[in-house]
């Protein structure tokens, strides 16, 4: 293994030869860098992309600064490296190394990898390969650093299982610490890296993918999933029953990232119900943090990093219950400082202009932007997304009234049982948007429409719906492409092979594990990049695995079926998930959960947790403790 | 109340240590807007759609260089002594910058940029070279009249633009050979240490470069 002085003695050689090197070298401010030899316990945290895109992560940047808190352990980070750098890094016989310190990524006790997407899952594989490690789970041994792996993505682990030992599935604030405690354990212990293995799946919401057999029907359904010695027979999610105090030393890059700021969740989890929302479905409970806390994180952290942008993050702005208030005070503590505020996701109404309104500074904003969705009411009833058109109209003329020229409105196609009138109505709702610009502003009103392609996720009532064929998506888009050329608006869309990548992995079974595996070996990397995925190395890749990739994307799943997270339980019943979907095909819709429980699951899952965390810090009603409850059988835990 | 139109002009020189020098020009500039940022030392804004603050650095040191004489200008909206200033950013500067002085200076003084006159480099080979190989070519190139060469397709003439060259073998380190340059800097005339490395037959990835100084027409005017 190269020592950290011959990484860096090769490093000077290339870094001049490569595009942007200040992503390779570190020592951004706020960088921790610890006494190797005096820390007990070494964590890697790597994101699968490039620095660029990893640098900015908030979960990578909470765990970063969790671990590094710990005085016996230290946290260093690598992402992958450009196309040009993997070139010179393998031509110079460098290993993927930490940033902090040099040390190749096999130095170290634990691998971490982000995922919060599927199309980061060659990368993965050539981050292992870049630091001579087996990629197969099964070919590493004690010697070798434990690879574990988180993030939404993870939620359905199944078509990884074979290149990662250990999953957190949820949220990682508690679960790292348990893990790494786990692993002193055993190295102290002297024990075999099966035994490190069983602690592990010992840890609430950690899956262990080696202690499971899948077996598999005829027509390539699944058999049964079977946990084997004594592994848990379902993996529950974790989570943290309150918010910990936000992050506020985050590294600040010395180049150009894809986000220069502070991000702080205001909130955690979305009580709308969004049928086709993975987000929505796995991040429940809502948690809030108090206002006080995120204006003095933000204070904080500010003064920590001198970003000039803060973004305050949650899946529903408007929803955060003191939002305004929130904005108010941040508009006034900030204003005269030139620090630039972004307020995302904000729901259609002109409530969200006032507040956009409030947040406007000096700088050009750029467009406002909302996402219908859908542009029928029928299609809105179907997904839950109810949103008036009369209504988007309305948001529309106020954000033209208020100084905005350009909307950019977000929707979908490929929802269930969406026909090309839904598509129509798309075209339709976006000249409406922009004659109201024309009326309000005049030739400056723009509109931009982002149309996506609906892809199924686990987890959600959508999962066991196809996703559009190649020529039912091309000819909806043409339908677009067609009735959008028009002076003042922009068209973008998703082609339909990106759409299927996705769409094939995140309702994968193990059997994907090959397909990866062999999709990297014919160069399939940085599937994510537009200009680098390559469609036909997948198509090749299913081939040599004697699979269908329609299998996995065009095929309406039986209600029954076992699917392949089965095991993997984001706290949402599986009932709550097939009484949402029946719902849907009625066209019938499901309040906000603020209001009123619908018995989701969370709370029977989470009982004790809400218990010993009353009051506001979540939305979900309260649950007494049981010998009180029997009096008040309007706050029983739903079942 | 302060004059919100109140504005202090701050002459900073500082070093580009190992640390920050892989990072370029654009990247450099937003670092000091940040290290200002966080020493708590409110800049001038310009005004308009894009307010940017206001900063000048003399001359853009090229990726990869280290540097011990950089000077950059900056506009402060509270006075503040030197010393105070670089209390305050020593602690806020990113690993690699480092203050060696701060002064301030006349609101009217000329733009820096427009005050450079060369540059003095080093380059330090990074491999193990003959010494007296290399002072041969270096008084080869100063012999010749002309050194005419292309730069993004234009073809131009690097010898009126090397001002001094010499080699020398390292003392501490016998077998490190180092080449000392002193280049124009001024406008449209910027002689560049690579170039000159191409034309002595050396590989510019193969060399260390560090700026030793800045010249400029006259002294701290």
């Amino acid at each position: 293994m190269l020592t950290p002085q011959e990484i860096q003695n090769r490093l000077e050689r290339i870094l001049l030869s490569v595009q942007k090197p200040g992503r390779y070298v570190g020592g951004e401010y706020n960088q921790v860098v610890k006494d190797w030899e005096q820390i007990q316990t070494r964590v890697a945290l790597i994101f699968p992309d490039i620095y660029d895109i990893g640098l900015p992560n908030l979960g990578l940047a909470i765990l970063y600064d969790l671990l590094n808190q710990r005085p016996d352990v230290l946290a260093e980070r690598a992402y992958s490296p450009w196309l040009d750098m993997e070139v010179a890094m393998r031509s110079a016989g460098i290993p993927l190394y930490s940033l902090e310190t040099r040390h190749p990524l096999a130095a170290f006790d634990i691998l971490g990898f982000s995922l919060p997407y599927e199309t980061l899952y060659t990368n993965v594989l050539n981050a292992l390969d870049l630091s001579q490690i087996p990629l197969y789970a099964s070919e590493r041994t004690g010697k070798n650093p434990l690879v574990i792996a988180g993030g939404h993505a993870t939620f359905n682990p199944e078509p990884m299982h074979a290149f990662i030992d250990a999953f957190v599935i949820g949220e990682g604030e508690e679960a790292i610490l348990d893990i790494v405690r786990a692993q002193q354990a055993w190295k102290s212990a002297g024990e075999t890296r099966a035994d490190l293995l069983q602690a592990l799946a010992k840890i609430p919401g950690v899956y262990v993918p080696s202690l499971y057999r899948v077996s598999y029907q005829e027509d390539g359904r699944l058999e049964k999933i079977e946990a084997r010695e004594g592994a848990p027979t379902r993996i529950t999610k974790r989570i943290v029953a309150r918010l910990p105090k936000p992050t506020t030393r985050f590294l600040v890059p010395s180049v150009d990232v894809v986000h220069n700021r502070v991000a702080v969740e205001i909130m955690r989890g979305c009580t709308r119900g969004c049928r086709f929302c993975h987000a929505g479905m796995i991040n429940r409970p809502v948690r809030e943090r108090p206002i006080e806390e995120i204006t003095a994180a933000l204070e904080e952290a500010l003064s920590y990093t001198g970003f000039e942008e803060i973004a305050l993050l949650s899946l529903s702005s408007s929803d955060y219950t003191h939002i305004l208030d929130l904005v108010d005070q941040l508009s006034r503590r900030f204003a005269s400082r030139h620090v630039h505020i972004t307020l995302p996701s904000l729901r259609i109404e002109s409530f969200s202009v006032e507040l956009m309104d409030r947040l406007k500074d000096s700088r050009a904003s750029g467009g406002f932007t909302l996402a219908p969705e859908a542009a029928t009411e029928r299609m809105r009833r179907i997904i839950n997304k109810p949103v008036a058109t009369e209504q988007l109209l309305e948001t529309a003329r106020a954000i033209y009234d208020h100084g905005w020229t350009s909307i950019k409105l977000y929707f979908m196609i490929g929802h269930p049982s969406e026909t090309i009138e839904d598509v129509q109505a798309i075209v339709g709702l976006c000249k409406a948007v922009l004659a109201e610009g024309r009326r309000r502003i005049g030739g400056k009103a723009r509109v931009h429409a982002g149309v996506s392609t609906f892809v199924p996720k686990p987890h959600t009532p959508f999962q066991w719906v196809p996703c559009d064929t190649a020529d039912q998506i091309r000819a909806k888009q043409d339908l677009l492409k067609r009735e959008l050329r028009n002076p003042g608006i922009k068209l973008t869309w998703t082609e339909p092979e990106d759409t299927f990548l996705e769409s094939w992995l995140s309702r994968g079974d193990r059997r994907l594990a090959e397909v990866i595996y062999t999709a990297w070996k014919l160069g399939a990397k940085f599937d994510a990049w537009q200009d680098q995925y390559r469609y036909p190395l997948w198509v090749e890749a299913f081939q040599s695995a004697s699979l269908d990739p329609d299998f996995y994307s065009h095929r309406q799943r039986d209600l029954d079926e076992v699917l392949p997270w089965a095991h993997i339980s984001a706290a949402v019943r599986p009932a709550h998930l097939k009484e949402e979907y029946r719902w849907s095909l009625e066209g019938r819709l499901r309040d906000d959960c603020r209001e009123q429980c619908y018995a989701c699951g969370i709370l029977p899952q989470f009982a004790a947790l809400r218990t010993q965390n009353p009051g506001p810090a979540w939305k979900c009603p309260e649950v007494k403790p049981k010998d009180q409850s029997a009096r008040k059988p309007r706050m029983l835990v739903p079942n | 109340m302060e004059n919100p139109d109140s504005t202090y002009r701050y002459r900073i020189y500082y070093k580009k240590g190992e640390a920050i020098r892989y990072i370029g020009h654009l990247d450099l500039h937003r670092a000091w807007e940040r290290s200002l940022r966080r020493a708590g030392l409110p800049m001038t804004f310009s005004q308009g759609y894009h307010p940017q603050p206001r900063m000048q650095q003399a001359c853009a040191l090229p990726l990869g260089f280290t540097s011990l004489g950089e000077v950059i200008d900056v506009w402060l909206v509270n006075e503040y002594s030197p010393a105070e200033i670089q209390q305050a950013l020593n602690r806020a500067v990113p690993p690699g910058l480092e203050i060696t002085a701060i002064e301030m200076v006349d609101l009217k003084s000329p733009p820096l940029q427009t005050r450079v006159r060369s540059s003095r480099y080093l380059a330090t080979l990074l491999d193990p070279a003959k010494g007296d190989e290399v002072i041969a070519r270096v008084t080869d190139l100063l012999n010749s009249t002309s050194l005419p060469r292309e730069r993004r397709g234009k073809s131009y003439d690097l010898r009126p633009l090397i001002e001094a060259l010499s080699a020398d073998d390292c003392v501490e380190q016998p077998g490190k050979v180092r080449i000392h340059m002193l280049l124009s800097a001024r406008e449209g005339a910027t002689g560049r240490p690579e170039e000159v490395l191409e034309s002595l037959g050396l590989d510019p990835l193969g060399a260390q470069i560090q700026r030793v100084e800045l010249v400029f027409a006259d002294p701290r005017g």
